[in-house]
């Protein structure tokens, strides 16, 4: 870790930079209007009323810290252009200067990402280090939702990277603290929750002042948590808070499927429904809009498979975590602990209720630190980044992103499987370039001996995404025009959650092995 | 000659191999561009493109020049309104006016090859979107999806011609360097800031017509003489501009014919190439005499004046000193002009006369270019695209040319960009062109070692120099001009950038003459060091 490396991820960071401010007139989603409302909301209205307010349909459903962080950043947002921060008048107000100012507030708060990415790369080797520096910071699906789509998840990301880094050198304490700051932040990463627990319960408190760290952590856990929700509790606020967090009003499924086990499921019901009818002339009482439900509406409850409550999600997303915690328990190793969090995330998207497509980012950048480190995690981590990025394609809809998302797609594929070709020796081609081998006769012990990063079956499952594309671009318009708008989204979704499934049962192997 | 600069080549190759690389890669083992075999390069080299090419298309995101501002719009509009001509009118009225060809609202004054490239364009968009090119009626047509589509049309272009010319180049002409120069040398020529910035962003098609001179360069130097007359005289029909490299064809090919056994057959065999060409060019117009001379008219715009806006070159520079345009009428300075030009572009054409060198044409094109920039009749600022592509030809041999033209280069273009709202790509390439030349790499410039680079290494120099621009950049962003002074600051920073210039093209000038013909350069450098 020496200036060299700073240097290193300085550039990096600086050539990233340079890129998202290229992108600062791309497209952005709702969440831009709903992250300016928050700065508006945070700006003009006493802390009593943040999430009791109704003045825009973005009403305020983060948790505490984000909504301080929103009213950091509305201080320089009311210098900059008081427009934006006014309640009434601000609302859409989507001129030049609000872009700029909220595209640089993501880009200034990636400063943590970095900040994390440093504490987490000086645990491994120098080459590993700046590999894992490029593949995080250039990672399409980081730049797809936070600097086109619009969103801050990097500095999350940092945050979390902070705390898995103090985690793996031992430092449960600080590693603790973290999380329950970045809980704060967002409550979607409560998910890993579970093992953090258990994790810290067997590694943390044990040996003979037990009890005794339990309570540090404990209060540590609750100061910090009190920080946040302190002041609400103070004004009455809670239960408003909890309903904005947990709106269990909402459905199963987004409005876009994530490609999740639920994206199946669906389609499973959906086809029986249709089977039954063709075959068995069995009219099920279909509920209104029914195919295209999942995708317009919110929740529509299954015509022939049995319905999934919050509870039965709950009781899955549990049990499929079941054996990491059981591990843990077992054997709370600090060596293992990344990956278990990445696992609880994996489980998490798989199994969750309502989950977004874009939670798959939860997996996948923390989980290319373990890719850096072993051949078995960096093939799954290019088959998993390429998944997840594609599948977060139907986000940039508009066509004049649409080679940039390719591009991107392509590019960072490219550049990780010559990273990891070079880390891992591997070579190209499982059948063997004669040419290239006779080429040069240094190459031979290497490519030889080592498994490809692409197997057939990855191989031939991402050749099945080019498919899938082009059937959506080109010839499902060419078939049926305008109709049938959600078919390519649905497919995408269930072609995506097929090659989450390979991923999460692959991980779960991996858990189960190690 | 030929198989001496080859040798000499190898030699330092060996050399460096020897000396810095291996030494470099031992004192840092862990990261190096990561490909070591055959395909990993080849890859390595998609993924540059790759990179250039998303670039591209981040600048397409942007405004293009005169985007919603009627009646006149920009740049963009002229190239859409030429699809629209090209596509409904009948070839011959293309350079006519005619009730359906109002010259006076953007009319064709490029060569035949950009009227062809309009047309082919054209039916594309007329196929997809007919609106956008409809006769008459789409004057002003701006929506998304045009834009999308006119983006594009640049785009591919870019694709098709720049980028297989770059790679061509740096093949043929860096056939010796190891892999991580190569790599690079096309980083360096593909993400030129100037040459993204002017086409992708403010709209035009550069791209061809330098693409094809870096082809007609790629073939020069790689003795492939007639493809080089042939990409060459494609390149002048696209754009007239390309003339500005012509001294130095001209030179370095007399040059080498004088060397054969039968010279006046080298010149004869050259000049039926170039002549084919361009007769197949401008088959359309010459039926008669008048017509070509119509379309010949159209290509020089006397009436326009000395030089259009703020241009950083010799006669606006010394403008704020000289009222060029008020003591002289537009015949005398159109004379004085061409004199000016031939007299500045005369030192490098004798050079390559005498010794025709592939590392002195490369010079040479950048010489006489910069001359032509300097000096000649009606002269844009988007004109620096050609120095600029020489240099970055040259980017291993002379870097610290590179490190100094292309920022000022991109800087000169500033008022231009500003105007077009191109102030944030602006100074993110700017600042990923600085970042790129501080990649992390594991050779050194062997060749930059000698007396003269020593100036630019200054850092004191480099630092003023910098300093200067920055408090010119805040003056010109923040400071209100007085108001009879309204384009004070422009004029500070053209005159700024024209001084940087004068002394490249000064420097460019001894380095041409300090390297007397293949292979002995080696030799006289080594002693140096």
């Amino acid at each position: 870790m020496g200036a060299a490396d700073l240097q290193y991820l300085l550039w990096l960071v600086g050539i990233a930079t340079c890129v998202k401010v290229l992108l600062v007139p791309a497209y952005h989603s709702t969440d831009f209007e709903v992250h300016r409302h928050w700065l508006a909301i945070t700006h003009s209205l006493p802390l009593k009323e943040w999430y009791s307010d109704e003045s825009s349909q973005w009403t305020l459903d983060y948790p505490p810290f984000f909504a301080f962080f929103e009213r950091f950043l509305a201080i320089f947002a009311s210098w900059f252009d008081p427009q934006i921060v006014d309640l009434v008048n601000g609302q859409n107000y989507a001129v030049r200067s609000v872009v700029l100012f909220q595209r640089g507030t993501v880009m200034a708060a990636d400063l943590v990402l970095y900040w994390g990415l440093w504490e987490i790369g000086s645990g491994l080797s120098r080459m590993r280090r700046r590999i894992l520096y490029l593949v995080v910071i250039f990672s399409p699906g980081l730049l797809i939702v936070d600097h086109i789509h619009f969103q801050y998840n990097g500095f999350l990301f940092g945050i979390l990277f902070l705390s898995l880094a103090a985690m793996r050198d031992g430092n449960d304490l600080l590693g603790g603290i973290y999380f329950a700051a970045l809980v704060c932040f967002k409550h979607l990463f409560a998910i890993a929750g579970p093992i953090y627990f258990v994790y810290i319960l067997r590694h943390y408190c044990k040996g003979p002042q037990k009890i005794a760290r339990f309570c540090i952590m404990a209060s540590a856990v609750i100061s910090i948590v009190a920080l946040a929700f302190g002041p609400f509790l103070y004004h009455g606020q809670m239960p408003q808070l909890m309903k904005r967090l947990f709106p269990f009003g909402r459905g199963l499924c987004h409005a876009y499927w994530a490609p999740n086990v639920w994206a199946l499921y669906s389609t499973g019901d959906k086809s029986a429904t249709v089977v039954m009818r063709k075959l068995f002339g069995v009219y099920i009482d279909r509920p209104k809009a029914g195919l295209t439900g999942g995708l317009v509406g919110d929740f529509t409850p299954y015509a022939v498979f049995p319905q999934i409550t919050p509870i039965v999600s709950a009781i899955l997303v549990i049990g499929s975590m079941m054996p990491c915690l059981v591990q843990a328990w077992r054997k709370p190793v600090p060596n293992a602990f990344i990956r278990w969090v990445v696992y609880t995330f994996t489980c998490g998207f798989m199994f969750g209720w309502h989950v977004h497509e874009k939670a798959s980012l939860h997996m996948v950048i923390p989980f290319s630190v373990l890719a850096v480190e072993r051949l078995e995690d960096a093939r799954a981590f290019l088959f998993l980044s390429v998944v997840s990025t594609y599948s977060l394609f139907p986000l940039l809809f508009e066509s004049k992103e649409y080679p940039i998302k390719v591009t991107l797609l392509l590019l960072y594929a490219l550049v990780i499987w010559l990273n990891f070709s070079q880390l891992f020796g591997t070579s190209t081609k499982d059948s063997g370039d004669l040419k290239a081998k006779a080429a040069s006769n240094t190459e031979l012990n290497v490519q030889e001996t080592v498994k490809p990063l692409i197997g057939p079956v990855e191989g031939a499952y991402l050749g099945g995404i080019m498919v899938i594309e082009i059937y959506g671009q080109c010839f499902h318009p060419l078939f049926f025009g305008g109709s049938f708008p959600f078919v390519p989204l649905m497919l995408t979704s269930v072609y995506c959650a097929l090659g989450m499934t390979y991923y999460w049962l692959d991980q779960l192997h991996m858990v189960l092995s190690s | 000659m030929l198989e001496f600069a080859k040798e000499a080549r190898i030699w330092r190759m060996a050399e460096e191999d020897e000396t810095t690389v291996r030494h470099a890669y031992k004192e840092s083992p862990s990261w190096s561009w990561p490909a070591t075999t055959s395909m990993q390069r080849k890859f390595s080299f998609g993924a540059i493109c790759g990179f250039a090419l998303l670039l591209r298309m981040m600048l397409s995101l942007q405004p293009y020049s005169g985007a919603g501002v009627a009646p006149k719009y920009g740049d963009y509009e002229a190239q859409r309104h030429w699809m629209e001509i090209t596509v409904h009118t009948p070839v011959k009225e293309w350079y006519v006016n005619t009730t359906n060809n109002d010259l006076r609202y953007w009319g064709l004054d490029y060569p035949p090859l950009t009227a062809y490239q309009s047309w082919i364009h054209g039916r594309i968009i007329h196929a997809l979107e007919p609106a956008a090119v409809a006769l008459n009626t789409s004057r002003g047509h701006e929506d998304a999806r045009s834009k999308f589509l006119m983006r594009w049309t640049v785009l591919s272009s870019d694709i098709l011609v720049f980028f297989p010319a770059a790679l061509a180049f740096v093949s043929l002409y860096y056939k010796l360097a190891i892999f991580e120069e190569q790599a690079w040398a096309l980083s360096m020529i593909l993400l030129q800031p100037a040459l993204i910035l002017i086409d992708h962003g403010h709209f035009q098609f550069n791209c061809i017509s330098l693409g094809l001179a870096a082809g007609a360069a790629a073939a020069v130097v790689s003795r492939h003489e007639l493809v080089a007359c042939v990409l060459y005289s494609l390149s002048l029909n696209h754009k007239q501009m390309s003339a500005y490299y012509a001294p130095a064809f001209f030179a370095h090919l007399l040059g080498r014919c004088i060397q054969r056994r039968s010279p006046v057959f080298g010149v004869v065999k050259l000049g039926i190439m170039v002549l084919t060409t361009f007769t197949i060019c401008w088959w359309p117009f010459l039926s008669s005499r008048h017509s070509a001379l119509q379309v010949l008219n159209r290509l020089a715009p006397f009436e326009r004046g000395l030089y259009e806006d703020y241009v950083a070159n010799f006669w606006c520079g010394t403008s704020m000193l000289i009222k060029w345009k008020q003591l002289f009428s537009v015949p005398v300075l159109a004379r004085l002009a061409l004199g000016a030009t031939i007299t500045a572009a005369l030192p490098s054409m004798v050079q390559q006369i005498r010794a025709p060198s592939a590392r002195g044409f490369l010079l040479a094109m950048l010489n006489s270019s910069f001359a032509f920039y300097f000096f000649s009749f009606q002269v844009h600022e988007k004109s620096v695209l050609l120095p600029l592509l020489p240099a970055t030809l040259l980017a291993l041999e002379e870097p610290g040319l590179l490190q100094w033209l292309v920022p000022y280069a991109v800087v000169s273009m500033l008022p231009l960009l500003r105007r077009d709202d191109l102030v944030l790509p602006y100074f993110a390439l700017l600042a990923l062109f600085f970042l790129l030349l501080k990649c992390p790499r594991h050779f050194e410039y062997k060749i930059a070692e000698d007396k003269l680079i020593k100036i630019f290494r200054a850092p004191i120099l480099r630092n003023c120099s910098l300093a200067g621009a920055a408090i010119l950049h805040l003056l010109y962003f923040y400071v209100q001009p007085p108001p009879r002074y309204s384009f004070l600051f422009e004029a500070f920073i053209t005159s700024y950038c024209f001084a940087h210039f004068l002394v490249l093209f000064i420097y460019a000038n001894c380095k041409q003459w300090y390297v007397p013909g293949d292979g002995q350069w080696v030799s006289s450098s080594k002693k140096i060091n």
